[in-house]
């Protein structure tokens, strides 16, 4: 049912088609967290990888630079409702964070954690082929610390809460088991194309 | 539809527009009556506008009423470039329905069990999900120490001045202090620049409490700002709560 005298400012066709269900579009590029912005020192940032209390790898800043370097290009979801269109990162790719080192994924699920202890479950599947990385620059610039940097995940085709800022590992879990936000009302997969905001959406 | 969706707190329903008032030149309060579920201070509720050709407009406001009221009050400002604030201001009138999902959040939300001292912290209209925390304790924990700092351009801009102004002439324990960027403070104990982290350290060591949970909301600017100098002068980030409004409308 129409809502009496509201007419709306329907995007383009190009930008509508690239909007998912009750999202806007915006230039800017707004910051949300549930806490302060923590301060990640480069010199003693590391990131690991854990299966359950297990570490399986790690690496210094200057190691994880000397990674293979991917940059994707496309569009981000925020479940409060604005997308960004054209966003570019660069980082690495979860593919080749397995690869460097040699690890075949002992589950099918995984919680991102971060330094403000922060974390955001994923299936693995979602991460792989190509899917996500751990992105360290913004349109060719070293991430912004609001932003999430000194890195951050990047997994775009889902709400970008998943994309968990000031990222310093990731933990393979034998179920998918909430995070922050899942714990707080919000989905367990968050497919912005399905509109899957909050616990109960189909 | 199940039983189960139909029951889902987060499914959209009718609300009708009991009525709007102004608050503030840029800010209308806007009462709605919705059978919405349990909810709890700090909350917010998503809002659905439709065309007629179909098209919808999606958009979040928090909650500016106590948990346990009949309507729930929103406090919608008006920004010249948006698509749904706009409507709120010069379109919609009581006896509109519009749609409204929710309660939504469970981390920038206050309980009467999780006790105080209460540091709250708002930049403009990000007071609105901290006028419910207020009024929700004025009602459930008056003996908890309140402090709202609560910063706005101007003091006609404090949106819920004079009932702030007049809660605080109830309850001793709750202190109010406005910060005016822009303009004149009125009151003695306010202030009239900008909230640093020495204006800070000053309200603090007055208020004397040992603050428990912090709560800032406000543009991303200023909560940045406040959370910087808070985490430098306490050095306890994990007790700070942020909300950040961002993006148009």
């Amino acid at each position: 049912m129409a809502t009496r005298g509201f007419f709306g400012r329907r995007p383009s066709d190009e930008v509508a088609r690239r909007l998912p269900p009750g999202q806007y579009r915006t230039d800017d590029f707004p910051v949300l967290a549930k806490g302060p912005t923590p301060q990640v020192d480069r010199a003693t940032w590391r990131f690991t990888i854990n299966d359950g209390p297990r570490p399986l790898a790690s690496w210094s800043w200057a190691e994880f630079e000397a990674l293979p370097q991917t940059t994707w290009r496309g569009d981000i979801h925020c479940v409060t409702k604005w997308s960004k269109l054209d966003t570019i990162w660069s980082g690495v790719s979860i593919d080749d964070l397995l690869q460097a080192a040699a690890i075949t994924p002992p589950s099918a699920y995984l919680l991102a954690e971060s330094h403000d202890d922060y974390d955001t479950n994923l299936p693995v599947a979602d991460l792989v082929g190509g899917k996500a990385m751990i992105a360290t620059r913004f349109a060719g610039m070293p991430l912004e610390a609001e932003h999430g940097g000194p890195a951050r995940l990047l997994v775009p085709h889902l709400y970008f809460w998943k994309s968990a800022k000031w990222v310093k590992g990731l933990r393979f879990t034998p179920r998918d088991e909430a995070g922050f936000w899942e714990q707080r009302g919000y989905h367990m997969y968050g497919d912005p194309w399905r509109e899957q905001r909050y616990t109960n959406d189909p | 539809m199940t039983a189960d969706a139909a029951s889902a707190p987060t499914r959209w329903q009718q609300a009708v527009i009991e009525r709007i008032e102004a608050q503030t030149p840029r800010v209308v309060s806007v009462f709605l009556r919705v059978p919405l579920g349990p909810r709890v201070a700090g909350q917010h509720v998503d809002v659905r506008l439709t065309a007629p050709d179909g098209y919808q407009a999606e958009r979040s406001y928090s909650i500016a009423s106590a948990p346990g009221t009949e309507d729930i009050e929103l406090a919608v400002e008006r920004l010249d470039d948006g698509e749904v604030s706009p409507f709120f201001h010069e379109v919609a009138r009581p006896g509109d329905t519009i749609e409204i999902r929710g309660p939504i959040g469970g981390h920038f939300v206050w309980r009467a069990a999780d006790g105080g001292p209460i540091l709250l912290i708002a930049g403009g209209s990000g007071v609105v999900p901290l006028m419910s925390i207020v009024r929700d304790w004025s009602t459930t924990a008056r003996t908890t120490p309140v402090l709202l700092a609560y910063s706005a351009r101007t003091w006609e801009e404090l949106v819920f001045r004079d009932e702030l102004i007049d809660i605080e002439a109830r309850q001793p324990s709750f202190t109010f202090i406005a910060t005016t960027t822009r303009g004149p403070k009125h009151r003695p104990q306010d202030l009239d620049r900008r909230l640093d982290r020495s204006q800070l350290r000053e309200l603090l060591t007055r208020w004397g409490r040992a603050v428990r949970d912090t709560y800032v909301c406000g543009s991303n600017a200023f909560v940045e700002a406040v959370t910087t100098s808070l985490v430098l002068e306490t050095g306890s980030p994990a007790s700070i709560r942020t909300e950040r409004y961002g993006g148009k409308d």
